[in-house]
C-alpha cells in the first residue's frame, strides 16, 4: 500500500477497532479535578482555538474550519445521553476526516436543499475548562455552547457542551491540525430534531 | 355523513390521478386518521428487541395515544395505555427501561406490568374496591401481534389476522431478515428527526424512485466524488429510470415495496461494492479480508445497505438496514425515527466477525439520514408550505398512468418501473376505503382474572 493510498482525506484506514477503543477511553473520566489546568497558556490557547472554530462556522468558512482538525481526527455527536460505543450504536453523527470533508463538499454543491438558503448562526462558547491527559501536551477542553440558528423564518437553538481533544501546541497560532477529536453533547441528543443539517 | 357528524366526500378528494390538498392540510381529516387509520388498522408499535426480557418497557404512541409497550412478568407482550385509570395522568415517564410495576406520580395508584391495578392508596376512603372492577385496570390495545420481531397493534376487532393483513409483503420482509445470521436483527439506537409536514408526505415518498436524483443530488455527488467509473450508492437511478431494473410493487392494504436488488451484480460482495464511503471502511475491510478470506465478501455485504424499501402502511418503512418509524404529531408535524439495526450472531455462524461487521454497519447507516433525509424533509416542509395555496388544490400522482404495457398485475400484486407513482395511487385507494369506513374501535382491560 503506497503512502498516497493512506491519505485520510480520501481513504479511511485509521478508524480501526483500536482507534474506537482509544476514542471511547479518551472520552471517559477525563474531567477529574486533579487534571484541571484551566489557567495560563493552556487556557488562552484552548479559548483561541474554540473561538476561532465558532467564528469560522458562523462565517460559513467551512474550508477554514476543516484546517483545525488533525488528519486522523474524529468528530462525534452521540445520539444518547450516556454517549454509548460508536461501534455498537448509531450516532447523531460520527465522521472521520474524509466524512468531515464529505460534509463540507455536500454543502458546497449548491444542491443541499436542507441548507438552501444557508442557515445563519451565532455561537456562544462559554465555561471553558482545560484538563491534561496522560499523553504529554494533549489536553481535553470542555466548553458549553449555545448555537442560535436562523433558518426558514425561524430562530432556534442547539445547546450542550463540547469536548475537544487538542494536540500539543505546535507553535502554529492558527490552530491548524489542533483538534484530534471533537465530541458534541447536545442536551436533547435523543430527541427528534427538525432539519439537523448545520455543522455543530 | 360520517359517524362523528363530519361530512367528507372522499370520492371528491381522492381521484385516480390526484388528491386534494386537504388530505395534508385539514386538521379534521387528521383527527379522523387518528381513529380510522391509527387504531382502525394494524399499526407498527415497536420492535421486540426494544423490550427484550420480562418487565422491560418502551414508551411510544398509537396515533396520539400514549402507549407503554411491555413484556409483562409472564413474558406476554402488551401495549398498555399510559393513562392512569383514576385521573388520566401518565403512569410511565421514562422512555424505556425495566419495571416491576408502574406507580402513578399523581396519587400513587399502582399497576402491574400486565396492566392490572395493584393498589389504591388509602382505600378505606372509597366505598368500593377498585381492584375488583375491571375498568380500573390500565386500558390496553386489544389486539397485539408480532411478525418476525415487528410488533403491531389495532383497536379494530374486525381487522384480519396480522399475517393476512401483511399478505405478500411478508416475502420481502423475510428476505430482508433472512440474509442476517439467525434471520434476526436488533435495534441499535437511531437518527431522530421531525418535520413540519403531514405524515403522508413521508409515506408518499417512501417508494418514490422519481425524486432520488433531484432531491438527493448533493448526496449523490458527494458519495461519488471519488467513484470514477465505479458508481456508488443510489447511482443506479441515473440510468434510464423508466426502463431500468428497479421495480416498484403494490401489495394491497397500503403496503408497497421498491426492489433495487435487480441492479446488483451477481454473487457475494455485490452490496458492498456499491456502498458509499464511510468511516473505517478500508481498514475494516482489509482486516475482514485478511482474517476471513473467501468468506469476506458475504460478510461485508452484511455491513452494506441492502437495496430494498419495504413500506408497511401506515408507519413502518424498512429501507437499507434501517427501520424508519413515522409518528404523526399534528396535521402538519411528523416525527421520523431512523432506527439502526445490528446483526446478532448467537450461533457464531460468522466465526467472531459480527463485531467487526456491526462497527462498519453503524457507519453505513448514518450517512443517509444525515446527508440525504434532511433534504427530503426540507422538500416535505416546502410541499406543506406550497399547499397553503387554496385555489390550486391538487397534488398529482399520475406518473405512468394510462401508458400501455407499463404495469403488470399478478395475484393482486401490481408492479411497474421504480419512477412510477402507481404505489401512491394504489395506497390512496386503500386510504380512501379506511377513511370512509366506521370501524368499531375497542380497548381491552387485559383479561385479568
Amino acid at each position: 500500500m503506497g503512502a498516497t493510498d493512506r491519505n485520510p482525506s480520501n481513504s479511511s484506514y485509521y478508524v480501526t477497532n483500536d482507534f474506537y477503543a482509544k476514542l471511547v477511553a479518551d472520552f471517559e473520566g477525563w474531567d477529574l479535578e486533579s487534571r484541571r489546568i484551566d489557567e495560563g497558556p493552556s487556557l488562552v490557547r484552548a479559548r483561541s482555538i474554540l473561538f476561532r472554530e465558532a467564528r469560522y462556522l458562523d462565517q460559513d468558512r467551512l474550508r477554514d474550519w476543516l484546517t483545525l482538525f488533525s488528519p486522523e481526527c474524529a468528530y462525534w455527536i452521540p445520539g444518547t445521553r450516556n454517549r454509548g460505543d460508536p461501534r455498537r450504536e448509531i450516532a447523531f453523527a460520527f465522521h472521520d476526516r474524509r466524512q468531515l470533508e464529505d460534509r463540507v463538499y455536500r454543502l458546497e454543491t449548491g444542491f443541499a436543499w436542507s441548507q438552501t438558503p444557508v442557515s445563519r448562526t451565532s455561537r456562544m462558547i462559554t465555561n471553558i475548562e482545560v484538563f491534561d491527559t496522560d499523553e504529554p501536551g494533549v489536553t481535553m477542553v470542555r466548553s458549553n455552547f449555545q448555537v442560535t440558528e436562523y433558518w426558514n423564518g425561524q430562530i432556534r437553538f442547539w445547546t450542550g457542551y463540547a469536548v475537544h481533544r487538542l494536540a500539543p501546541e505546535s507553535g502554529d497560532d492558527l490552530g491548524v491540525g489542533a483538534i484530534l477529536a471533537k465530541q458534541v453533547n447536545l442536551i436533547d441528543c435523543d430527541e427528534n430534531h427538525r432539519n439537523p443539517s448545520i455543522t455543530l | 355523513m360520517t359517524g362523528d357528524g363530519t361530512a367528507f366526500d372522499f370520492d371528491a378528494l381522492i381521484h385516480e390521478d390526484k388528491v386534494h390538498r386537504s388530505l395534508y392540510t385539514n386538521p379534521a381529516i387528521f383527527d379522523r386518521e387518528l381513529t380510522r387509520i391509527f387504531g382502525g388498522t394494524w399499526v407498527y408499535l415497536a420492535h421486540e428487541s426494544q423490550i427484550p426480557e420480562p418487565d422491560s418497557f418502551f414508551r411510544t404512541r398509537l396515533g396520539l395515544r400514549p402507549i407503554i409497550m411491555v413484556r409483562d412478568g409472564d413474558g406476554v407482550i402488551r401495549a398498555l395505555y399510559n393513562r392512569c385509570t383514576h385521573r388520566g395522568a401518565t403512569v410511565c415517564r421514562a422512555a424505556q427501561g425495566t419495571a416491576k410495576s408502574f406507580a402513578c406520580p399523581y396519587h400513587g395508584w399502582t399497576f402491574a406490568t400486565s396492566g392490572k391495578l395493584l393498589g389504591v392508596p388509602w382505600r378505606e376512603g372509597y366505598a368500593h374496591d377498585h381492584r375488583q372492577e375491571d375498568q380500573f385496570n390500565l386500558a390496553q390495545v386489544p389486539r397485539v401481534e408480532s411478525y418476525r420481531g415487528f410488533i403491531f397493534g389495532t383497536l379494530n376487532m374486525d381487522a384480519p389476522a396480522l399475517a393476512d393483513h401483511l399478505g405478500p409483503v411478508r416475502g420481502p420482509i423475510d428476505d430482508w431478515l433472512d440474509r442476517n445470521p439467525g434471520g434476526k436483527l436488533v435495534l441499535s439506537e437511531a437518527n431522530r428527526m421531525r418535520f413540519k409536514g403531514n405524515w403522508k408526505l413521508a409515506y408518499d415518498n417512501s417508494a418514490d424512485g422519481y425524486h432520488v436524483i433531484f432531491s438527493h443530488r448533493s448526496l449523490l455527488m458527494m458519495e461519488n466524488r471519488f467513484a470514477g467509473d465505479d458508481p456508488k450508492g443510489m447511482s443506479f437511478y441515473r440510468q434510464r429510470p423508466d426502463s431500468g431494473r428497479v421495480r416498484v410493487y403494490y401489495f394491497g392494504n397500503g403496503h408497497h415495496f421498491k426492489d433495487k436488488r435487480p441492479t446488483l451484480a451477481d454473487g457475494p460482495g455485490a452490496i458492498w461494492r456499491i456502498e458509499g464511503l464511510h468511516p473505517g471502511m478500508e481498514g475494516y475491510e482489509s482486516e475482514i479480508r485478511e482474517r476471513y478470506g473467501a468468506r469476506a465478501d458475504a460478510m461485508l455485504d452484511l455491513a452494506g445497505s441492502i437495496p430494498m424499501n419495504i413500506n408497511i402502511f401506515p408507519n413502518l418503512l424498512i429501507l437499507g438496514n434501517h427501520i424508519q418509524v413515522l409518528e404523526p404529531l399534528s396535521y402538519n408535524e411528523t416525527a421520523t425515527t431512523w432506527y439502526g439495526t445490528a446483526i446478532v450472531d448467537d450461533e457464531d455462524e460468522l466465526d467472531g466477525a459480527a463485531d467487526l461487521i456491526n462497527a462498519l454497519r453503524m457507519r453505513t447507516q448514518e450517512q443517509f439520514p444525515i446527508f440525504g433525509e434532511v433534504d427530503d424533509l426540507t422538500n416535505f416542509e416546502e410541499i406543506q408550505a406550497g399547499l397553503g395555496a387554496e385555489e390550486d388544490p391538487w397534488v398529482y400522482m399520475d406518473r405512468g398512468l394510462g401508458l400501455p404495457d407499463r404495469f403488470t398485475e399478478k395475484d393482486g400484486v401490481v408492479s411497474g418501473p421504480a419512477t412510477d407513482e402507481v404505489f401512491m395511487r394504489e395506497y390512496m385507494k386503500h386510504y380512501k376505503t379506511l377513511m370512509a369506513a366506521d370501524p368499531e374501535l375497542s380497548i381491552s382491560r387485559g383479561g385479568h382474572d
